[in-house]
């Protein structure tokens, strides 16, 4: 991997900047692999990068059937946060932060993180109450959490209207500092560079159809569009297609797949300095370094893969924004579209084990998983690596909804399920 | 927005609907026989196609009656609706999509 520094840019400079070179190779398919990785987006991509950097596994291929980071990836909203209520939720996403910090600079490519904070704005009593119950569930936890008056919400962000005689006035906020976003593409593309150089395979345009397995039951492999591939353990990591994938293998899953939508605005210059949420009034707003305000909406309340959903939805959100931000009524919104997530009975994710012996899932993020890219790859690659679940990911099981052991976390993403 | 035909009062949009989710899950009848697996796949578990889905809506606010609809989840087009109670017609089975 040609590492990126100042040396490197002055270098290429006198060249003409022709011998950047590409970012990751575009290899055949090799016959058999260690792992194999079924989707491309920022999760697999991650698992594959820490198989390789922390278990020295390299012999691994991330089988993408469109382009890596074509999904859920390049479609959320690129929001970090890890103010979750319960311990396992807690311990999970602030890895994802604690990892996320140092990103950058780990990957030598730039993520562009920016912990601008994330506010999240409470609306009548019940909110204040839960917030605050958040709060210091946080602090017990470890995870940076504070409680804002109206105030200093608007001290924190200025274009916030805290004015009492709106339909649902603020009445208070919770702030986590450490929170922010990140360049969605850059977290795809980084850990992409990073596990190519390490000697992963990524193969591009390459759908899974099948499942190979040995006489006794475990995994042998993959059938593909491009030919079998054998492989010692396989993990999926599909999003809202995961339901399709297990369902090419024989595996029920419970998850059910939606649409979620995103909009954003023509850009303008910096007006809007951190992230705000409500979930009572569901609004979900940031600003990109390109000016756009960027807008999450909700999910859709039926099942679909159309990557689309109903204008219903966006409008809801708008109307919202405009009441808490006035000052942005007349601005046009550019963009909206749909990503497909992948929902989960308790919100919350499934990473580990399936019935199937070698074969492994980390599904069902939901509305929420960009923001745990890092911590899910590392536990994740982990779990591939021994075959046993990471302290961190093992309450995330799939035999949990038949124990009863269920991640309530109502939480996990903020918006309307 | 969808453009839902409801089988009593005719094509409405979709906000006047709400969907119950997929259809035909019937309750274990032996609850303190069932096993657990048997439990959680009533609970938790859904078919989640890619393709013709069959589901529940209501129409509340309008009749306030249900009903059962097959929808493509690709296209969201509904191939069509029927009865509570009945079983899942055959419709639609030309459009299912691997």
């Amino acid at each position: 991997m040609r590492r990126y520094s100042l040396t490197r840019l002055l270098k290429e400079a006198a060249s003409g900047h022709q011998g950047w070179g590409r970012q990751w190779r575009a290899p055949e398919p090799k016959k058999e692999y260690d792992v194999i990785i079924v989707g491309g987006g920022g999760h697999g991509l991650a698992t594959a990068y820490y198989l390789a950097s922390v278990h020295g596994v390299t012999n691994v291929a991330v089988l993408e059937k469109g382009w890596i980071g074509g999904g859920n990836t390049g479609r959320n909203t690129t929001i970090v946060r890890s103010n979750y209520l319960f311990d396992e939720s807690a311990a999970l996403y602030n890895h994802a932060v604690n990892l996320w910090e140092g990103l950058s600079q780990e990957l030598n490519y730039n993520v562009m993180f920016s912990q601008r904070g994330v506010l999240m704005l409470a609306h009548n009593h019940h909110d204040v109450i839960s917030f605050k119950r958040h709060v210091y569930a946080n602090r017990l936890n470890g995870v940076d959490n504070e409680w804002l008056s109206p105030e200093e919400c608007k001290e924190y962000c200025p274009p916030l209207s805290i004015s009492p005689d709106i339909r649902y006035p603020v009445l208070g906020g919770a702030l986590q500092r450490r929170g922010g976003t990140a360049r969605h593409d850059a977290v795809a593309w980084g850990y992409a560079r990073g596990a190519d150089a390490r000697g992963v395979d990524i193969i591009q345009n390459c759908e899974v159809t099948g499942l190979k397995r040995h006489p006794d039951g475990s995994v042998a492999g993959v059938e593909t569009t491009r030919g079998t591939i054998g492989a010692k353990r396989i993990g999926v990591v599909a999003a809202g297609n995961t339901g399709v994938v297990m369902g090419r293998f024989g595996l029920r899953m419970p998850v059910e797949s939606v649409p979620l939508q995103a909009l954003v605005s023509e850009p303008v210059k910096p007006v809007f300095p951190c992230v705000v949420m409500s979930n009572a009034v569901h609004a979900y707003i940031s600003q990109s370094d390109k000016g756009e305000l960027v807008i999450g909406a909700g999910t859709d309340q039926y099942v679909s893969y159309s990557q689309q959903g109903g204008i219903q939805i966006i409008n809801h959100t708008l109307d919202a924004i405009c009441e808490l931000f006035p000052q942005f009524t007349r601005m046009r919104m550019l963009r909206s579209w749909g990503g497909i997530v992948d929902v989960t009975p308790d919100r919350s994710p499934i990473i580990g084990k399936t019935p199937i012996e070698g074969l492994f899932v980390n599904c069902g993020w939901g509305t929420g998983g960009f923001k745990a890219t890092p911590g899910s790859g590392h536990v994740f690659a982990h779990t591939l690596a021994t075959g046993e679940p990471h302290e961190i990911n093992a309450p995330y099981s799939l035999d949990r909804f038949r124990t009863g052991r269920l991640i309530d976390e109502a939480a996990a993403a903020a918006v309307a399920h | 927005m969808l453009l839902i035909r409801c089988p009593y009062c005719g094509e409405r949009p979709e906000v006047e609907f709400h969907c119950g989710g997929e259809a035909h899950i019937a309750r274990p009848e032996t609850p303190t026989e069932t096993s657990d697996a048997d439990w959680a796949g009533f609970l938790y578990y859904r078919t989640n196609p890619r393709g013709v889905h069959a589901e529940r809506w209501v129409h509340n606010h309008g009749c306030g009656r249900w009903f059962n609809a097959l929808r493509d989840t690709v296209s969201d087009r509904f191939v069509t609706t029927y009865e509570m109670g009945t079983p899942r017609p055959e419709a639609g089975s030309d459009v299912t999509r691997a």
